[in-house]
């Protein structure tokens, strides 16, 4: 037998951890371009989530009701603080604030249907209020950005809440970017900038720097609405206690907190991937700020970043929030990634459920895009109604979690009722790993 | 004359009073007496109406204001004539920070000194400030005509847009994306018109043109510095 027909043992290729295929590819196209990844969506790394935790039930020590007999109250109020005319949801699951021009107007459309038709509320975005917006919105929520593009007292007014918002979970102390392809007249017009441009939007306020002076503007803000309509505070998760404590002392109504899955119209990837933390890690600090000031429940908590199904709002209703909100969650719903155009993402090199290039504005679901033929795509009668069934099975799907545990409103869930799979989140949900009595930071127990 | 003293009234009165007032109303002047520094007096105003404050006022005064003339018969702090939509705010003496930011449309007229940041964000509004500014003046400014009768401190217009900067005096340095532009005719004929509005008799042959160079208006590495 010859050399050539021996097989000898071989050591098999391995790839680096460290130095992964899209790791590499990443090195290649920096190398190549100069210019760092820019892209929508959040992070997409995997993080502690709500997935590591699960729900007790009931069982000898807790009672359950029936699933399809006993009522489990879903209804929440927002803005009870100081607004004369809170706002009444009958689901805690809110649309989150997503711009027209990032989104086309049939998009936005659609969000507004959908939020109406399953009684909550949905937000404007960088860009001001659209008429259409408005229109089909029944509760709205008027964001007030650092860029002010669109802002003036009369849609100010207009609005049924108002949300300063200070940062997002995608990109806590980062401002933001709208490339000039998605700048159309009407975009433009809105904003006050030349056409076709790429807009930048700052990343603080124009008129005020801190806390101290946020409690002003604030004021300055009731003044102009006449203390009608609850002001929120929008943070990105990266100091929950703090961030939470000033917001309350500076006298918002309601605190939203934003982790960092939650998503962005464009921003650079290394920002949305290292800078924030993952909801999970922000809950119960920012429930622990409002114990501590004796105003949980009397400033309202919005939690978003990565909630996506019935399961998730119970996590976060028991962690103590009083309601959530769903911004990439409810793109998927009207169509965002669906595989139906995977031809189409196939031509832009990306696949179905990776697509994130949204601030191209060629999004082949016509969604994320100001193109006239593929925002046509989308009829927002039928996004609205796909919405308003998504909504309406995310909250079947936590009334059924509670009920299971013997709970008849959705608020009524409590850490108590959790367990942890994992030691981190375990650690950041501050509730037993599964199987035993500990956490991580355990009042009265060594680590 | 409709007389509003602070001393006795509660701003929330204040303003709603002064918010009420429609279109045709017959009360048309105003007098705030005693605003001893309060923050956001007069704010949110949308009616014809003229009104003075005698005497300094704190943050935000004349916030978003449409339609209104509205005058402070002393200094104004932060945030003064904030987003304004139209009308006009007069300030007798010097403005602190963000005097006139994110305004959209209407007349501010400073006739001492503006503090850092006067014009941040401006969106169509004119300012034409008879003293000095600080730095950061227009930054990000997007539309509408400063005009600074002294001299302008650091980074003026930092990354602007489109508005027009108008300065007498020197600059201690420019900003990102700002440059020197040539003074034609018609940036003569418009500035004549806005030193007329904000009451200055300074000559327009003595100012210099500023604006964006128009660099940064699309994203490339080279501007991520």
């Amino acid at each position: 037998m010859n050399d050539e027909n021996i097989s000898a043992p071989r050591t098999m290729p391995i790839q680096s951890a460290t130095f992964s295929q899209d790791t590499n590819a990443e090195i290649r196209r920096a190398a190549a371009t100069g210019i760092y990844d820019i892209r929508g969506g959040g992070a997409k790394r995997k993080v502690p989530h709500f997935d590591d935790l699960l729900f007790l039930g009931a069982s000898i020590s807790r009672y359950p009701l029936e699933g399809y007999r006993e009522a489990c109250d879903t209804s929440v109020t927002l803005g009870t603080r100081f607004a004369k005319n809170p706002i009444q949801l009958d689901i805690p699951i809110t649309i989150a604030g997503m711009s027209f021009g990032a989104l086309s107007g049939a998009a936005k459309e659609a969000l507004g249907r959908g939020a109406t038709l399953a009684g909550t509320s949905t937000t404007t975005g960088d860009g001001g209020m659209t008429p259409e917006e408005r229109g089909h919105s029944e509760k709205l929520v008027y964001q007030y950005l650092p860029s002010r593009y669109g802002m003036n007292p009369d849609d100010l007014r207009r609005a049924d809440a108002i949300e300063i918002v200070v940062g997002q979970g995608a990109k806590p102390g980062g401002g933001g970017m709208l490339l000039g392809q998605k700048i159309t007249d009407r975009v433009a017009g809105m904003r006050n900038l030349p056409k076709g441009i790429d807009q930048r939007s700052a990343c603080r306020h124009p008129d005020w720097t801190g806390p101290d002076d946020l409690e002003i503007k604030i004021l300055e803000l009731r003044e102009i609405t006449g203390w009608k309509v609850p002001i929120y505070i929008k943070v990105g998760g990266s100091r929950p206690y703090f961030d939470t404590t000033l917001a309350v002392k500076a006298g918002a109504d309601v605190v939203v907190l934003d982790g960092m899955q939650g998503g962005t119209a464009a921003t650079q990837d290394v920002f949305i991937e290292n800078v924030g933390m993952p909801i999970l890690a922000c809950i119960r600090e920012a429930v622990r700020a409002l114990e501590d000031l004796g105003m949980h429940r009397e400033v309202q908590l919005i939690v978003s970043g990565g909630v996506r199904t019935g399961a998730d709002v119970a996590i976060c209703m028991a962690l103590g929030a009083d309601a959530v909100s769903i911004g990439t969650a409810a793109l998927i719903a009207l169509g965002d990634n669906d595989p139906k155009w995977e031809a189409e993402y196939q031509k832009l090199g990306t696949t179905a459920g990776a697509y994130d290039d949204w601030h191209e504005g060629n999004d082949p679901a016509g969604i994320s895009t100001q193109n006239p033929e593929l925002s046509a795509r989308l009829d927002p009668v039928e996004g609205g109604r796909r919405l308003r069934n998504y909504l309406k099975v995310m909250t079947l799907e936590a009334q059924t979690i509670a009920r299971a545990c013997g709970k008849n409103k959705l608020h009524n869930l409590e850490p108590e009722d959790l367990c942890a799979l994992t030691m981190e989140a375990a650690a950041m949900a501050k509730v037993p790993l599964a199987g035993t009595d500990w956490w991580p930071g355990k009042p009265g127990t060594a680590f | 004359m409709q007389t509003i003293d602070m001393e006795t009234t509660a701003l929330r009165d204040l303003n709603a009073t002064l918010q009420a007032q429609a279109e045709t109303t017959n009360q048309t002047t105003w007098e705030i007496t005693n605003p001893k520094g309060s923050h956001a007096i007069a704010v949110g105003l949308d009616a014809p109406i003229d009104v003075t404050v005698k005497g300094s006022t704190g943050y935000y005064c004349a916030g978003m204001n449409k339609q209104a003339t509205i005058t402070v018969d002393g200094s104004a702090g932060p945030g003064v004539a904030e987003n304004m939509m139209s009308g006009k705010v007069v300030i007798t003496g010097d403005a602190s920070q963000y005097a006139g930011a994110t305004g959209n449309g209407g007349t501010l007229v400073i006739k001492g000194n503006a503090s850092s940041r006067c014009g941040i964000s401006m969106k169509g509004i004119d300012i034409i400030v008879h003293g000095n500014v600080g730095h950061m003046s227009a930054f990000m400014a997007q539309s509408g005509n400063l005009v600074v009768c002294g001299d302008a401190g650091d980074a003026l217009g930092d990354s602007i847009y489109e508005a027009r900067l108008f300065v007498r005096g020197s600059v201690k340095s420019l900003g990102a994306d700002c440059i020197e532009k040539e003074m034609r005719p018609e940036h003569l004929t418009l500035l004549t018109d806005l030193l007329e509005r904000g009451g200055c008799d300074a000559k327009p042959e003595e100012f210099k043109r500023y604006g964006s160079a128009r660099e940064l208006y699309h994203f490339k590495i080279d501007n991520a510095y």
